[in-house]
């Protein structure tokens, strides 16, 4: 279908551009930035003056739930929900019931996913069978059956050198790691971050060390086998740190934090609520500080949401009994632009972190706008506000954020040019 | 600190009196000393030779031990038949949840048969919170102790071993030994302490059995039992239970009598008049030399004939709150 956005401020991070122009759009690619070409008719324009037009957003951890959890969510109802939090892009985890282990299970996601046709879905293969961390995955089976990386989540390899093993496997196909680098040990019957708070509730403590120790060995074992390797979910200003030196001594290694790490600090926990309940855990003040610093400096390339929707019964139990996770792709957009209302980055470096910055590290097709690129669009007014769960579309409720009025609402979402979501 | 400054408006009802007891958290300092003299009423009625009072008469408290208790059971059992409350005693470890039945279910059953206030207590942190903010607003929750995070009436017999003990708060020394970390009592004992104004309280243990950042509860950490003890008022022993010998926390129980154990030699470091406290069940030999816990500065049985008088007056205190927040509730409604 052919189709015009008139008059919206074109942001493209990956280029640069930042004007009021035109996007024309024809085949499911942008035909045009500027002028139409000649002869060009569309079908439909959207008038966007006020809007701003930037890349879909590409979100590195939407838990979609299905196979196995579909009491949490399904491909169909999550990847609605990221539509309307701006997404276009996104990868799914592969902690499913089977374990996205196999091709076939990455075949059925990406089959259900195009059906559904919300957003595109690119799935992260299990790094070791059923996420064992003992036998390798094949790798290489799920990299053709369309998996863009490989990770084995918090469920870390006991056996370092079957890690090393791991490591060099993926390196000989060029294959990217994710790492969710968490020590077992450390961490293990841990629900809050190892402070004050935690001492104060009497909850059991995850220490800082236990992301910094993993992560020391992570980083050397990468060093050593040369794979290409992408750092989730960073929780502490250390670790940042440790990210910043590996990339100052030429290791190139990427590295995203969930959202919620941007906003919420280990004090939301102090009346118990179970929606704060996370893994790895809300550390405190001075890691959220580092890692805004590191997300305005680069270190820190993509902002996921890390969504992980839950159904009710899993939030409701005292806090130790209850299941970790925040659902809040729905909210990515405007959520992510309180970063910019509180002057912690301008517009064009906090969309860069939505879209060039994540695809880039794992290697997407998506994330800039350009004459030939994929139409995937985000179109959202700045000056209008979303009220939190006003409209609700993920079948997850587990949102601290409910309620709340945030910057930012989202018009469009445009898939292949293709309007997935309008508001 | 923030999470000392935190408020915690549910435990309280509109005119600031208690509808649930969930910790000593954000309680003012006159509400405590309300529970102590409440408490002190109390322990005339338990010299009589007819121990009862009308107060809970035709309420139903329902006992919900999700973890096994011996001695707080019986004294809140004891506390609500004083009251003249008609009491049920349920030890759920055993039954529905090996079931598979949630704490929601539980309890939302045993709200249906009409039980007025829940004395719950549970092996989470946080399970009282829980249950008075999600399960059972209508009805009055006392916390008997949830996880490592509190024990509010064995905090506050605590303190009323002390105040009859030794007058007041005001000028006091007083050392809580052992495996912090771990205890929900020391954590409601450093809490009462502060806020009534106890100007010396000392924490002493191994850096493995203390947690990150005790500081903010405004205590001094002590690595020496010595050195802890000396000069002070009030020594409260902690029990060390056996499975802290797992995992490297310490390397044995022989090990930590040698560092912590409190012995005569010991507690002559003290002040000559000061009283020895143990929540029980005591580990003789391991956190408590016989000589000291049956010895005449041991007021641990003293503790145990208070904890009903206290329990007694957060019982009746409780109910009547909640009782006024519902009328108020209703007549707002109308």
């Amino acid at each position: 279908m052919k189709l015009s956005i008139l008059g919206a401020r074109v942001i493209d991070p990956a280029s640069g551009l930042d004007t009021v122009t035109n996007l024309h759009l024809e085949a499911g690619k942008i035909l045009a930035i500027g002028a139409a070409p000649a002869g060009f008719t569309p079908v439909q324009s959207i008038d966007a003056s006020g809007l701003i037009a930037a890349p879909g957003l590409v979100d590195l951890n939407v838990a979609l739930r299905e196979p196995g959890y579909s009491r949490k969510g399904n491909i169909a109802s999550e990847t609605r929900a990221a539509a309307a939090g701006g997404v276009t892009s996104l990868c799914c985890p592969p902690r499913t019931k089977p374990v996205l282990d196999t091709s076939a299970v990455a075949e059925l996601i990406l089959d259900r996913a195009r059906e559904a046709g919300h957003s595109k879905v690119f799935p992260i293969g299990a790094l070791s069978k059923g996420l064992d961390g003992e036998q390798l995955a094949e790798l290489v089976a799920l990299r053709d059956a369309g998996c863009v990386a490989f990770s084995n989540g918090l469920k870390t390899f006991r056996n370092t050198r079957t890690l090393c093993r791991a490591l060099e496997y993926a390196a000989t196909f060029d294959l990217t790691v994710i790492f969710n680098s968490q020590d077992h040990d450390l961490a293990e019957g841990g629900l809050a971050h190892e402070g004050p708070t935690a001492a104060f509730l009497g909850l059991a403590g995850i220490p800082e060390a236990a992301e910094t120790v993993a992560l020391a060995r992570d980083l050397l074992l990468v060093e050593q086998s040369g794979v290409r390797a992408h750092f989730s979910q960073l929780t502490s200003a250390r670790g940042a740190a440790m990210i910043a030196d590996a990339q100052a001594r030429g290791l190139p290694v990427t590295a995203d934090v969930a959202l919620y790490q941007l906003i919420l600090t280990d004090e939301a926990l102090i009346d118990f609520s179970s929606l704060y309940h996370v893994q790895p855990p809300l550390r405190t003040r001075a890691d959220r500080d580092g890692l805004r610093a590191a997300v305005k400096s680069g270190v820190i390339q993509a902002i996921s949401s890390h969504h992980q929707p839950h159904e009710r019964d899993a939030k409701l139990a005292p806090f130790a009994a209850t299941e970790p996770g925040i659902s809040s792709v729905e909210l990515l957009l405007p959520l992510a632009m309180t970063l910019v209302e509180d002057g912690l980055l301008d517009l064009p470096t906090l969309l860069a972190r939505l879209s060039s910055g994540p695809a880039a590290a794992l290697r997407l097709p998506a994330g800039r706008l350009g004459a030939g690129a994929a139409a995937d669009i985000v179109l959202f007014d700045p000056a209008a506000s979303t009220v939190a769960g006003e409209t609700w579309l993920s079948k997850g409720e587990n949102c601290p954020f409910l309620g709340h009025c945030l910057p930012g609402a989202v018009r469009y979402t445009l898939v292949d040019g293709r309007i997935s979501h309008s508001a | 600190m923030t999470p000392l400054d935190a408020k915690r408006p549910l435990q309280l009802n509109h005119q600031g009196q208690l509808r649930h007891f969930l910790s000593l958290d954000g309680l003012p300092r006159e509400l405590l000393t309300e529970i102590l003299d409440t408490a002190d009423s109390f322990l005339e009625v338990g010299a009589r030779a007819v121990k009862k009072v009308p107060l809970l008469r035709g309420r139903t408290v329902c006992n919900v031990f999700f973890e096994n208790s011996t001695r707080t059971r019986t004294t809140f059992e004891l506390a609500a038949q004083r009251l003249s409350a008609d009491v049920i005693t349920l030890n759920v470890s055993t039954s529905s949840t090996s079931k598979g039945e949630t704490l929601f279910d539980t309890l939302r059953n045993l709200e249906a048969m009409a039980a007025d206030m829940f004395v719950v207590r549970h092996s989470d942190s946080g399970a009282a919170h829980f249950i008075a903010e999600h399960v059972s607003p209508e009805v009055a929750i006392i916390n008997g102790g949830d996880g490592r995070h509190a024990h509010p009436t064995q905090g506050m017999l605590d303190m009323l071993t002390i105040r009859r003990h030794k007058g007041g708060f005001e000028n006091l020394s007083v050392a809580i030994v052992g495996d912090i970390l771990h205890s929900r009592v020391a954590r409601s004992n450093m809490i009462a302490l502060k806020a009534l104004g106890c100007p010396d309280i000392r924490v002493i243990g191994p850096k493995t059995l203390l947690p990150v950042g005790v500081e903010q509860y405004g205590v001094k950490v002590y690595t020496d039992l010595n050195e802890g003890l000396k000069d002070v008022d009030v020594v409260i022993m902690l029990r060390l239970q056996r499975e802290r010998m797992q995992g490297g926390l310490l390397p044995s129980e022989g090990e930590f009598y040698r560092l912590f154990g409190l012995t005569t030699a010991r507690l002559a470091g003290a002040k000559p008049d000061a009283i020895v406290m143990h929540p029980g069940p005591i580990n003789r030999g391991v956190e408590i030399e016989s000589a000291v816990a049956d010895g005449a500065q041991s007021v641990i049985l003293n503790q145990v004939t208070y904890g009903i008088a206290v329990r007694m007056a957060v019982l009746s205190m409780a109910m009547s709150g909640q009782t006024a927040q519902r009328q108020f509730e209703q007549e707002n409604a109308q």
